[in-house]
């Protein structure tokens, strides 16, 4: 049984502003806790401005823990603790309470990456010229990496674009979601072309944002 | 201005202990250029970085302007820090600032008017002569342009001091010449004074007031640019002083001289006002012999003249042997070895 086109849209469109809420707001939540925990496990290596090997071996073996397992087993796992914090375990908020925690674990790997391609040279210019460690990130680690790092944001943001629509399969909401009953269990192909159609136009988009956005930023 | 005393520095690599500098003495006045040069692993990048303690010593203690560096805290370094400018190798510019914004960083830091910031950079500009340049970024200059923006950089916050990390290693000779100069002007005009390392003699020889030579962590040798030159006592330091001035024929042509029968080889040296003398021509006449000048030079080291020439003598045995020992009470003379490196 095959949906009916002319009443069909309007949930077409719901369920892409569902994927897109899902998609920024998980952004902007997993970039500010993944920035944080990049920064911190860069300057707390090895001889590094806050060297600290406690906080640094922490972060590090967080991180290995959760990244590795599969998302959608990650969002079963954790959701006695997703109910807990959001009060449900359906819809689309209950989506972006476990895509935000996997987001920044990513985030924090990405930044961490590009922090560590800055050269030390040039912390150690400003250290030399008195800047503190507090100084250092602000004004020299992040403006330093910001280029490299908007374009590794524009990765996670099109994996994140992947996640929303494994979210939908188990209750998030958005294109997933339509995508799964609609496509894949009532053998509705048209639905499932439109929905990857969209998908893609969104990939697309995030990509060209991000490639824009960071050459503005390293000037080429 | 700066003295260490008795300083050391020991990595930990793994179990394995790395004595990067060993008990190292060394004074440096108000307005020297101190030139260190060393070959690569000699310790002289770390010495440089402990007189603004981005690296700690281990033991001893180091004191600017007569103060113990070591015992100060994080906040009073960091403004310490402010009066001792540095230039580095790759010249560490931040490259998501501008040419004005690099040299306005260590001013922002220092927490002057946003007024001030702007003049001070206007004028740092001009005096490098890259007033042009100021809204270009670090990646659109050459390097020569680049290492004035570094310079420029750190003379920001007026600092007494400026220390150089092989600040024109990875320049071309010509913009090598350019940023010596530049830095001869920076000492004349500021009073600034100029601690560098370098592994090129040149430099040391262009610029420098004071040299001391390290080797595996120690100093080996320190002095005046000019004594140290004209006199070397360690072998590091004669094969640094060959670097940059020949001052023997090659081993080849000193076998093939010998092989064709040549006489005893002498070198002599003239440092200073003996070398506008005609010491040879008068003291040979006098005693009726010849000589003939196989190898040699005249160069100037700190606007002294130095010559190194490399004669033999021609005629009675007797006589050349007296004429030699009259010439050594005017100036240096010695027989040259079989091979000397």
């Amino acid at each position: 049984m095959n949906v009916d086109w002319t009443t069909f849209w309007p949930r077409i469109v719901e369920a892409t502003g569902q994927t897109i809420t899902m998609v920024i707001a998980t952004l902007i939540f997993g970039s500010i806790l993944g920035i944080i925990m990049g920064l911190l496990l860069f300057v707390t290596r090895q001889n590094n401005i806050l060297e600290n090997k406690f906080l640094f071996n922490l972060l590090n073996i967080v991180i290995n823990i959760i990244r590795p397992v599969p998302f959608i087993i990650f969002l079963v796992a954790i959701s006695q603790l997703t109910r807990l914090v959001v009060g449900t375990t359906i819809g689309t908020a209950a989506a972006i309470f476990p895509m935000t925690i996997v987001a920044s674990f990513t985030i924090a790997r990405v930044v961490e990456n590009n922090l560590v391609s800055i050269d030390p040279g040039v912390i150690e210019a400003a250290q030399a010229m008195g800047a503190s460690p507090l100084r250092i990130i602000f004004t020299v680690l992040i403006p330093e990496a910001l280029g490299p790092l908007v374009l590794g944001l524009t990765f996670v943001t099109v994996t994140l674009i992947d996640f929303s629509a494994v979210a939908g399969t188990v209750g998030g909401g958005g294109l997933g979601h339509i995508a799964m009953t609609y496509g894949y269990q009532r053998f509705d192909a048209s639905v499932m072309i439109v929905t990857v159609l969209i998908l893609i136009v969104l990939v697309q988009l995030a990509q060209w944002l991000g490639n824009t956005l960071s050459r503005k930023i390293m000037r080429r | 201005m700066i003295e260490f005393k008795q300083v050391s520095k020991t990595f930990r690599l793994g179990k394995r202990e790395v004595h990067a500098v060993k008990d190292v003495s060394l004074k440096v006045e108000q307005g020297d250029i101190y030139g260190i040069i060393g070959f690569s692993g000699a310790g002289k990048s770390t010495l440089l970085r402990l007189v603004n303690l981005l690296e700690r010593p281990s033991e001893g203690s180091i004191e600017i302007q007569g103060v113990d560096v070591t015992s100060l805290s994080a906040k009073e370094l960091r403004k310490q820090r402010r009066n001792i400018g540095m230039i580095f190798q790759n010249f560490n510019l931040f490259n998501s600032r501008t040419v004005a914004g690099n040299i306005a960083y260590p001013l922002k830091l220092a927490g002057t008017p946003k007024h001030e910031i702007n003049t001070r950079v206007e004028e740092l500009l001009r005096f490098v002569g890259l007033a042009d340049k100021a809204k270009d970024y670090p990646d659109q200059l050459s390097g020569g342009q680049k290492q004035r923006v570094g310079i420029a950089r750190a003379l920001a916050t007026n600092p007494d001091i400026l220390i150089c990390d092989e600040a024109t290693s990875a320049l071309d000779p010509d913009t090598t010449a350019d940023v010596l100069r530049l830095l001869k002007q920076v000492n004349r005009e500021f009073g600034i004074t100029i601690l560098l390392i370098t592994h090129e003699m040149e430099v040391i020889q262009s610029v420098c007031t004071k040299v001391a030579v390290m080797e595996n962590g120690e100093v080996i040798e320190s002095g005046g640019v000019f004594e140290v030159f004209t006199d070397p006592q360690h072998t590091t330091t004669k094969r640094f002083i060959h670097s940059v001035q020949q001052d023997l024929p090659s081993p080849n042509v000193l076998a093939e001289w010998r092989e064709s029968g040549g006489g005893r080889l002498y070198r002599l040296k003239f440092k200073g006002p003996v070398a506008n003398e005609p010491v040879l021509s008068t003291v040979t006449a006098k005693h009726g012999i010849t000589f003939n000048i196989v190898y040699g030079s005249v160069r100037e080291l700190e606007e002294r003249l130095f010559g190194n020439l490399i004669v033999s003598f021609l005629g009675d045995p007797a006589a050349v042997e007296t004429a030699i020992q009259e010439i050594a009470t005017l100036t240096d003379i010695e027989e040259v070895q079989e091979i000397e490196r």
